[in-house]
């Protein structure tokens, strides 16, 4: 059971923040430089692509979530030292002088003027010397209050409201005293349940920004539904699972952040907390961009539940699985790394799943891959805002 | 034998959480609010996550879950009917 004096063995960064996995990425600024990125990849072992489609013509708000985003990506202390690849150079060196201000090793290469195969060679050269020096850190004894957990779910069914989700409320209510720094976000799926996120707001100005965040999504809903959002919230795979409506989706969705924490504060996309407590971020529902945004935040570990079986991994942050549904439990077994079914049978409590959840999360932070981890479940989704000019 | 779960007092639907529940099939239900057993007769089958009616609502009713508002009844739903999208719609949107 975890209590103040609880401590895991953590990557203790340059900065002081704690990761608890020890990543050399290949960070590609833009499209274009995702084949030089999978080339130095393969070239050094023990690297890894954080690959993705964006970069080019974006402008405005999108231009800057797409520099958050990779920026706040290869600024999470799971990674160790970080080789930026960009189709030229100063868009490129923008990430890598951000970076930087961790104090973690980065280096940034633009192809123009050198092509592919100039670029992999000098991109290979640093990601070598990077990959062997990552290999010397240790893990160190960290306070449970270095941790940075957030939260998802994703094909969510009843099962989901009735005990998947209320576990990651338990344990959430049991770090919250501890000083841990946590998130949830979803925005349409709170919508049902948005007064009872509004009345655990700290404060009437979290309240506000909170309802803010709530209400401008709702007329972006407004803006772009077409008969209504019953064809994607819930989701056909919610459906299947038993959920009717986005307000019974809601009600279980908010589960997650249980009892009795507080939410000291709203952050936009990919924005960085300031100070320990439950934080809600405004993000999309959709499981890999909102993981993804958890990462780019510098959140290091997320518990995900699921229902009717989602598979998603991260490759900056372990993504924990738990369900409650025995049929998913028996059908999908090796994407489950916490299986508490025992709840919906009487046979277990909130109490001893959030404190069972809480013990996988802790061997995990120590090193113990996950489920998704040891599939190979990588997806890193940038949100994007709009279209390209 | 639990075979589905109702969260408040309020509710008028419950989940299903074992598989194969058939129709004409006599129901054990655990209302956690306070820890009670409730029973319904099934009068379809009930796949496992999905709702069962466990009170009388009529068409334009609201439908509680969780002691909340979670859209309202589109048609009659009788205790022990499969309560979901053909006879439940959202509110919102």
């Amino acid at each position: 059971m975890i209590n103040s004096k609880t401590t895991f063995m953590g990557y203790r960064r340059e900065n002081g923040r704690v990761g608890v996995r020890n990543h050399v990425i290949i960070l590609p600024l833009d499209d274009l430089s995702n084949a030089a990125c999978e080339a130095v990849a393969h070239n050094i072992k023990g690297t890894i692509v954080v690959g993705h489609p964006y970069g080019r013509l974006q402008f405005g708000a999108d231009l800057e979530l797409h520099f958050r985003t990779l920026i706040g990506a290869g600024s999470n202390p799971n990674v160790a030292a970080v080789v930026v690849i960009g189709i030229e150079e100063e868009w490129t060196n923008r990430i890598v002088q951000a970076i930087a201000k961790t104090g973690k090793p980065v280096t940034g290469f633009g192809i123009e003027l050198h092509g592919d195969h100039d670029t992999i060679m000098r991109a290979s050269k640093v990601a070598k010397e990077y990959a062997q020096w990552a290999s010397e850190i240790r893990r160190v004894e960290c306070p449970i209050s270095d941790l940075w957990v957030s939260t998802k779910c994703g094909e969510s069914d009843t099962t989901s409201g009735c005990g998947s989700n209320p576990t990651v409320g338990s344990a959430f209510d049991k770090l919250d005293p501890l000083g841990v720094t946590m998130c949830f976000g979803e925005t349409t799926e709170i919508t049902g349940g948005e007064n009872i996120v509004a009345d655990r707001c700290a404060t009437p100005e979290v309240r506000a920004a909170f309802m803010k965040m709530f209400d401008r999504y709702q007329e972006v809903i407004e803006r772009h539904k077409t008969s209504d959002l019953s064809d994607s919230q819930p989701t056909k795979g919610n459906i299947a699972g038993g959920l009717t409506t986005i307000e019974e989706k809601a009600l279980g969705n908010i589960q997650k952040i249980g009892k009795k924490c507080k939410v000291v504060g709203v952050l936009d996309k990919a924005e960085m907390p300031t100070k320990p407590g439950l934080w809600f971020m405004d993000s999309s529902s959709a499981a890999a961009e909102m993981v993804t945004l958890c990462a780019a935040s510098g959140y290091v570990v997320h518990l995900f539940p699921t229902g009717q079986g989602n598979v998603i991994g991260n490759p900056i942050i372990p993504v924990i699985k738990l369900c409650a549904n025995p049929r998913t439990v028996r059908t999908m077994s090796e994407h489950v790394d916490y299986d508490c079914t025992g709840l919906l049978q009487r046979e277990k409590n909130l109490d001893q799943t959030g404190n069972e959840l809480l013990e996988v999360m802790m061997r995990t932070c120590n090193g113990r891959l996950t489920a998704a981890e040891a599939l190979g479940h990588n997806e890193f989704v940038m949100t994007r805002l709009y279209e390209s000019a | 034998m639990i075979h589905f779960l109702v969260h408040d007092k309020k509710d008028t639907v419950g989940v299903a959480v074992v598989e194969g529940i058939k129709a004409g099939q006599e129901l054990t239900g655990w209302l956690m609010e306070d820890d009670s057993t409730v029973t319904v007769k099934a009068m379809n089958d009930i796949p496992i996550g999905h709702k069962v009616a466990t009170k009388l609502v009529k068409s334009g009713d609201t439908i509680w879950k969780y002691g909340f508002d979670i859209g309202k009844a589109v048609a009659d739903i009788k205790v022990g009917e499969h309560a979901h999208v053909h006879n439940i719609k959202t509110k919102r949107w």
